[in-house]
């Protein structure tokens, strides 16, 4: 099966394990990551204001390049696929909205049609954990990894439907699915900070700090994720846990991993 | 004076897709937002502010640049009021406004370090300038 991909900037630079694994754990899953050609950046959030439109014309033009490949659009990044996935809503209920974007993709016209997963998403809704399990080669038996869900996986709930907005299991499922014990603990739905790094070092300290503790308390070795800014935010701010991209745990388990 | 601030809160309004009327008040999405403790008017403010007109505080405070964009307030509000869209609202109406950006390309090479990712440079500029 083939997919549309979008990787996002920072998977082509500081992210690369969360791209290169992705790819390669999808193969061996038999799904072809097909890199959308000449995408560019989604911007990292999504602009809430309606009538803004340059904002997201990039997620508008990746979405329709998947329609005319009548392919699902993928995505890793949690800042990508939250981007994309309220950029579709919004083609899909405000008409106003989508009337002045597609001026700009004429003479094609776009409404929500194409189907947007979080690649979490294509491993639970398509590939199936139960099909993932099998092949599972290398299982973390008696690892306990700490999900990490932050903001963007899971809100607006309404919009990202991706799982209960305070009580998640997709990626406690997954780490099941890999031979480890998931970890639950309070934090994991709770913002990291983000962006606010460059704004107020002290707010993303006291955010990240917030969530790496509470983990550690539960207990947790490692502590996994989709978003490489909270990755950063988790590490820079002090976490004797580790904290790696949840594509490396699959690799491990499925025995690529380098 | 007061009518062009009527119409820029009208406005506020209009591109927030907000109805603050429909806010009880409960104060739910101040007690879950992240950045409550560096915020001078809080979420529940924003709305309450906007519904009266009383936007010019908010429209000259650093809260604005506070919110993290997380939507608690917007999944955690049991009337469906979604104050994070009007946070932004504000936050446009006056990063819109020539030289008024609050983060200009000149500042960011002082904040990077070697690991940010450049996820986080392009979400600020998405929300402080334009
Ligand atoms: S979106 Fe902004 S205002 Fe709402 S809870 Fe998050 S930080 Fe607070
Ligand atoms: S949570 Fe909703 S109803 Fe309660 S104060 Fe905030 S906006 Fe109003």
């Amino acid at each position: 099966m083939k997919v549309s991909y979008f990787p996002g900037c920072t998977l082509k630079t500081k992210a690369k394990d969360l791209d290169n694994y992705a790819r390669k754990c999808a193969e061996v899953l038999g799904v072809t990551l097909e890199e959308i050609p000449a995408w560019q950046c989604c911007g990292g959030v999504f602009t809430t204001s309606r009538d803004e439109i340059a904002t997201k014309l990039s997620s508008v033009r990746a979405l329709n390049d998947a329609k005319q490949k009548g392919q699902p659009l993928v995505s890793v990044c949690s800042a990508c696929h939250n981007v994309i996935k309220q950029t579709n809503a919004a083609m899909q209920n405000d008409e106003e909205f989508a009337f002045k974007v597609n001026n700009y993709i004429s003479p094609d016209e776009y409404h929500g049609e194409t189907k947007v997963y979080h690649y979490l998403e294509l491993l639970r809704d398509v590939i199936g954990f139960d099909k993932l399990k099998e092949k599972v080669v290398k299982p973390l038996t008696g690892r306990k990894i700490a999900a990490y869900y932050g903001c963007l996986l899971l809100r607006p709930g309404k919009v990202m439907a991706m799982d209960d907005v305070e009580n998640p299991t997709i990626m406690e499922d997954l780490i099941r699915a890999l031979g480890a014990e998931p970890v639950v603990y309070a934090y994991r739905n709770e913002c990291c900070g983000g962006y606010i790094a460059l704004e107020s070092k002290e707010l993303a300290k006291e955010k990240s700090q917030k969530v790496t503790s509470n983990a550690q308390e539960k207990g947790a070795e490692a502590i996994v994720t989709a978003c490489p800014l909270c990755r950063y935010n988790l590490i820079k701010n002090g976490t004797e846990v580790p904290v790696v991209y949840f594509t490396e745990l699959l690799a491990e388990a499925l025995g690529i991993k380098e | 004076m007061e009518n062009s601030k009527q119409n820029l809160c009208n406005e506020i309004v209009r591109r927030s897709g907000v109805n603050p009327r429909k806010c009880m008040k409960c104060g739910k999405c101040s007690g879950t937002c992240p950045a409550y403790d560096e915020m001078e008017y809080h979420p529940h403010q924003f709305v309450y502010m906007v519904e009266t007109g009383d936007i010019e505080p908010l429209l000259n405070s650093k809260s604005i640049y506070r919110c993290l964009t997380c939507f608690a307030c917007v999944d955690r509000c049991p009337r469906g009021v979604e104050p994070a869209k009007l946070v932004e609202a504000v936050r446009l109406a006056v990063v819109r406004e020539q030289g008024k950006n609050h983060l200009k390309a000149d500042d960011i090479p002082e904040l990077l370090d070697e690991e940010l990712p450049q996820q986080a440079i392009v979400s600020a500029l998405r929300k402080y300038s334009k």
